[in-house]
């Protein structure tokens, strides 16, 4: 797992990247989606989101509904 | 989804409860699927809290025991294009916004990386994108992307496919202008931040 495994802006001349280099990029970029999509997901939530929900459950509750 | 216009009011009940919880639990996913598809933070979790709303006044016609995480995205999706109909310059703002976060960065580590991602990623047209968030981040299956965006299980595949080609040969010829930055470098750093975060991951 060494960094600079790939040659960085080297573009072979003909057929392009390796089928394994391909794949291989393909990964990191899934990787990195997933890690930018999990960070949001972990962030913590703002509490206006509990405190909407919490404000529409005490009207639907409440009885009167306006 | 506007459904019934006057929902009958109903009661609190157990099942109100339950869908409560499961609501609760789905808005960090909200969250992060409002943010891939607007790109603002702010805007987004206005979005979020909108489909959440939604959501809840919807909920008579959930059935529990479905799947509630597809359910909202798709609220949340038809809310974000209803949206978006309605104010065409929010693509523009989309990338805006995309190039002052990317200039404002100037840390040559990982950061850089998720930023040159994001970047490459608004370049995308829509529907490419927001298939390729679902099935290769939110970990959805083609069907449930499929119901989510409402379109074949087909199209959402070939979407994928085409996101992915697409968001590869943006960051290694760097589609996009970059000050003093070799093209392909984006394509390096995100192996390299890869690399690291799967080794972690591995531990």
């Amino acid at each position: 797992m060494t960094d600079n495994s790939n040659p960085p802006g080297r573009v072979p001349p003909k057929g392009g990247a390796s089928l394994e280099e391909a794949r291989l990029r393909q990964q990191a970029i899934g990787v990195k989606l997933r890690h930018m999509f999990d960070e949001i997901v972990n962030e913590q939530v703002p509490d206006e989101f509990l405190d909407i929900l919490r404000r529409a459950d005490e009207r639907s509750s409440g009885g009167d509904e306006k | 989804m506007s459904g019934a216009t006057n929902p009958p009011p109903k009661p609190a009940s157990a099942d109100d409860k339950a869908f409560k919880q499961e609501l609760v639990a789905l808005i960090p996913h909200l969250r992060a699927f409002a943010r891939t598809l607007t790109g603002d933070p702010t805007a987004a979790d206005d979005l979020a809290q909108d489909a959440m709303m939604k959501a809840w006044d919807a909920r008579a016609s959930y059935q529990m025991g479905t799947n509630m995480k597809a359910w909202t995205f798709m609220i949340l999706r038809n809310q974000f294009y209803s949206e978006k109909r309605r104010s065409w310059r929010q693509s523009q703002l989309d990338q805006e916004a995309a190039e002052r976060t990317l200039v404002a960065v100037d840390d040559p580590e990982s950061p850089v990386a998720l930023d040159e991602l994001r970047l490459a990623l608004a370049t995308l047209p829509e529907e490419q994108r927001e298939a390729l968030i679902l099935v290769g981040a939110g970990g959805f299956a083609y069907e449930e992307a499929a119901a989510i965006c409402q379109c074949a299980v087909g199209t959402v595949k070939s979407r994928v496919s085409r996101a992915r080609k697409a968001l590869q040969a943006t960051l290694e010829k760097g589609g996009y202008a970059r000050d003093g930055r070799a093209a392909g470098d984006a394509m390096r750093s995100i192996l390299a931040a890869a690399d690291r975060l799967s080794s972690v991951r591995q531990v």
